[in-house]
């Protein structure tokens, strides 16, 4: 079975969401434009990234995060020997060189700005291989995807691919009943927590934005951004009447209707 | 005579014709036309009209099946909810993620106006492209209360599952609201 496809159709953000929903374990790799990215996941938590031929090593990480300079970052390298991440951070540590802390905010930051980065990519084809993970010996760390997409979803400028994931400003939004969505876990900007604040499936996603005095962009960005980071779910409003046509329900003897779907069940059983 | 009627819908070229060719009694009275664009070039045909099954139940019972034309959307589509439906099936053909966007658009419009009930069939579960049901369930956002299924449009045994997990789901609903 396969979960490939273009960036064109399913996008970054929706991919991250699938990822984290589905609890996944495994690396999803796209090729860009121009270069081809890497991303881990373990239990739907972000744990590591690659670039390109970008020099992922902790050398390499720590050098661009200006916690080396490349002398000592070559000199480094020539004492080093073959010795892998892992052994060379505590060599590191130990050393008095650097703190744990210093290692972790370098790795951090460097997964995270190749993460940002494919949230501007629109085009390129994408796979991902479950229970692929990073070779043994690199650092990784475990990063909550919520953040991640809300924060990327910030950005999003397109409005005619917001207008066509949310269509419907009529229909009303809902918490999600998944035990492990804590919205309380999630960095929210003061606009999102005003738009949670009026979440309840009476409210329409309309209503929401009149009351906070949002324009449809603005409501349709945080309300995307909440969908993707798993938190919320839009509903039909509470009371929203049905179109004329769409009421006209099948006759309502209620024994009738029951004894004709069970007739159905039987012929089709039987075929 | 009673009849009852069942829609199947989805995006173009997801398996909709295919899967009342497999249980209809008569042969599918469906309307197929050469595809002129060649964006939609990945087959020789489309349903122009509505397609058209048949599977009788008794003397007096006959269950229709109509499959939207693949092309059009179906705007037009609540006028022919008319006494008699039962309820609908969404064919998704799992192995075209550029599909997938249309698709969650037919379910949004679901969502907001479905007077009866409908399950979605993840379709072309045996090709090898085809995304697994529980990612695809995420993907096109589907309600927590909606059945996805797996199927194989051209196989029967799968197609009878759906659509008995349809009518399972219809009188589910009678139960609840009687
Ligand atoms: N492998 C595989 N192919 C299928 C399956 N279902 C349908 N197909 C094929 O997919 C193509 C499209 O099927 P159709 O039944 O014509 O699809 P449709 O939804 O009626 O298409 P339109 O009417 O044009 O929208 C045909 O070549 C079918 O043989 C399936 O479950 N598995
Ligand atoms: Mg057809």
């Amino acid at each position: 079975m396969a979960l490939k496809g273009n960036l064109r159709d399913v996008t970054i953000t929706q991919l991250l969401n699938l990822i984290n929903l589905a609890r996944k374990t495994g690396t999803l790799t796209v090729e860009g434009p121009k270069e081809v990215a890497w991303v881990s996941f373990n239990g739907g938590k972000l744990i590591y990234a690659q670039l390109g031929n970008e020099d992922g090593t902790l050398i390499g990480i720590l050098t661009k995060a200006g916690k080396m300079t490349p002398k000592q970052a070559q000199v480094i390298r020539t004492h080093a020997g073959d010795k892998r991440d892992k052994e060379l951070g505590l060599l590191l540590i130990n050393a008095g060189y650097l703190t744990q802390q210093d290692i972790l905010i370098g790795i951090r930051k460097y997964v995270l700005d190749i993460v940002y980065q494919l949230f501007t990519w629109i085009d390129g084809f994408f796979r991902f291989d479950a229970d692929v993970l990073p070779p043994e010996d690199s650092i990784t760390i475990r990063l909550n995807l919520e953040n991640i997409i809300m924060e990327g979803s910030r950005h999003v400028q397109e409005w005619e691919y917001l207008q066509e994931e949310i269509p419907n400003l009529n229909m009303a939004l809902n918490f999600v009943e998944r035990p492990d969505a804590n919205i309380r876990d999630v960095q929210l900007t003061v606009e999102e927590w005003r738009v949670v604040s009026y979440i309840n499936p009476k409210n329409t996603i309309h209503q929401i934005a009149k009351a906070n005095k949002m324009n449809d962009l603005e409501i349709r960005r945080i309300v995307y951004g909440l969908l993707q980071a798993g938190l919320i779910d839009i509903v039909r409003p509470e009371g929203m009447s049905l179109p004329m046509q769409a009421r006209r329900l099948p006759p309502v003897d209620k024994k009738k209707q029951t004894s004709l779907v069970n007739r159905l069940i039987e012929r089709i059983r039987s075929m | 005579m009673q009849t009852v009627k069942m829609v199947v819908t989805g995006p173009f070229n997801s398996g909709k014709t295919a899967f009342i060719c497999s249980v209809s009694e008569i042969d599918v009275v469906s309307t197929e036309r050469k595809i002129s664009t060649e964006a939609e070039r990945v087959k020789e045909t489309t349903t122009v009209a509505m397609d058209f099954g048949r599977i009788t139940v008794d003397d007096d019972l006959v269950l229709y099946l109509f499959g939207t034309p693949g092309q059009k959307r179906f705007d037009f589509m609540w006028e022919i909810l008319s006494e008699g439906m039962l309820g609908f099936i969404v064919m998704v053909d799992s192995a075209r993620p550029e599909t997938f966007r249309e698709a969650r658009g037919i379910l949004q419009t679901f969502r907001a106006y479905a007077p009866t009930p409908y399950v979605v069939a993840a379709n072309k579960q045996d090709h090898e492209d085809a995304w697994e049901v529980d990612d695809l369930r995420i993907a096109l956002k589907l309600a927590s209360n909606v059945k996805m299924l797996p199927c194989v449009a051209t196989d029967k045994e799968s197609v009878k599952k759906v659509l008995l997990e349809l009518l399972y789901s219809i009188l589910e609903e009678m139960k609840e609201t009687g």
